[in-house]
């Protein structure tokens, strides 16, 4: 199998089969909060795309070009989450400076990604895998649009719900999480397909 | 009550972590498959829990507010490198089994939430009680949600067999889509429970963190400015 044949493999599997959210549970808290309309939740989506592949890169070229050559390796939980909560304010400042249009659309998102497991578990994933800079950027991209498929599938779900009538008990977050279950469900259909 | 003894109490029963206050639902999504990994996931993070509080607290008057967040999570990051390098030596079996959730203990908002309302205001002592109660409550917690998963997955509790019910299994609640059912039935029987307790003149603390569409759980909460953005969405609609 070439090397491509194995990033498009890759990128599939981080972002359907192995579905961020509905088979990894990782950044529940955003998939649960910001999935009432999908406008939002494709804009969450979009700043969770951005983040984590940057973070992605970030992360591992300073693990492969820091932590690895001075046998600091086991720093990399402490390392990572640093580097991610800095490179997300990093992000925001940029974007509010130099890209002010994009800024409106995913700025208010950006804070609500810093400590959002699905980055840091992302980042920890790509070193516990021994994926190369290229493969660790593709593995966090199809993570993060793994994600937004969820979230937004997720958010057109709930947008029907609001007008169903579901048994007082259930109201809130129990129907979501079902409902949730019920996704997942059909997210293991995939998990053939490679 | 004694001082402690309170603080015991409110982690193991008043302010259940897992069921009253509803925090740190991701682990307890997924390490939830079998009663055992319930019991490695609570007890590593109670650890991780019961000694960062006591850094922390002990820190406190010497941490600058306005540096405090990025100075808990090197705290309870370092912990839980510490607690994950004993794990891997002495408990690789259950280390493998609940891999990459150990070190996404650093983003566990019981323990950043514990941090910032409790331990970063009160004496070492009940600091490290509280950590004690939370991280039992949320032990518990994680096992009780483990043995109902891993009845109804695999007809077995604590990896014993049990006969009748190992023929009857359904293997989907040991998956992924399981834990998000089980865990909705959770919230809805809560739901039945708070109102009860409300309507008995005895209403429970609220649920906090995501499952309450809710930030005052979340660890950044007072640095986030997103937040105002999901308070103002959440007030279109009914809870």
């Amino acid at each position: 199998m070439s090397y491509v044949t194995g990033l498009i493999l890759l990128l599939v599997a981080s972002a359907i089969v192995n579905n961020v959210v509905l088979s990894q549970f990782l950044g529940l808290c955003p998939f649960l909060g910001v999935s009432k309309r999908v406008e939002t939740a494709a804009g969450m989506g979009g700043a969770v795309i951005f983040v984590i592949t940057i973070a992605s890169f970030v992360t591992s070229i300073i693990y492969k070009f820091i932590l690895a050559p001075t046998g600091f390796e086991y720093m990399q939980t402490i390392v990572f989450i640093l580097v991610i909560a800095a490179l997300v304010q990093f992000v925001e400042m940029f974007l509010k400076k130099s890209v002010p249009s994009l800024y409106q659309s995913l700025g208010v998102y950006l804070p609500l990604i810093t400590t959002n497991c699905a980055v840091l578990g992302t980042a920890i994933n790509n070193v516990t895998n021994n994926y190369d800079i290229l493969e660790s950027v593709i593995n966090g991209f199809g993570v993060a649009v793994g994600f937004t498929i969820a979230i937004v599938i997720m958010a057109g779900i709930r947008e029907k719900i609001e007008y169903n009538d579901i048994p007082q008990t259930f109201k809130g977050s129990a129907i979501v999480l079902i409902t949730a279950g019920l996704m997942a469900m059909a997210f293991l259909g995939f998990s053939g397909v490679i | 009550m004694n001082k402690n003894l309170e603080r015991l109490y409110n982690g193991l029963w008043k302010e259940n972590p897992t069921f009253v206050l509803m925090l740190g639902m991701c682990p307890t999504l997924a390490v939830t498959t079998s009663a055992i990994n319930g019991i490695g996931m609570g007890l590593s993070t109670t650890v991780v829990l019961v000694l960062s509080n006591m850094m922390i607290s002990a820190l406190r008057n010497l941490i600058p507010d306005r540096v405090r967040m990025p100075a808990f999570i090197v705290v309870v990051a370092s912990f839980v490198t510490i607690v994950q390098f004993l794990m891997q030596g002495f408990l690789p079996a259950l280390y493998t089994s609940l891999g990459i959730y150990i070190p996404l203990i650093v983003v566990n908002c019981i323990i950043l939430g514990r941090a910032e309302s409790y331990a970063s205001k009160n004496p070492v002592i009940p600091s490290m009680f509280d950590g004690i109660g939370m991280g039992l409550g949320f032990t518990v917690g994680l096992t009780l949600i483990g043995i109902v998963r891993e009845i109804l997955g695999n007809g077995s509790i604590f990896d014993i067999t049990i006969t009748p019910l190992n023929n009857f299994h359904i293997t989907l609640f040991g998956l992924a889509p399981g834990a998000f059912i089980v865990l909705g039935f959770l919230v809805a029987i809560m739901n039945v429970i708070r109102r009860k307790m409300e309507k008995a003149g005895k209403p429970l603390p609220k649920a906090q963190g995501c499952l309450a569409g809710d930030c005052t759980g979340c660890t950044l909460s007072s640095a986030c400015t997103g937040k105002s953005y999901v308070h103002q969405e959440d007030g279109k609609e009914e809870r």
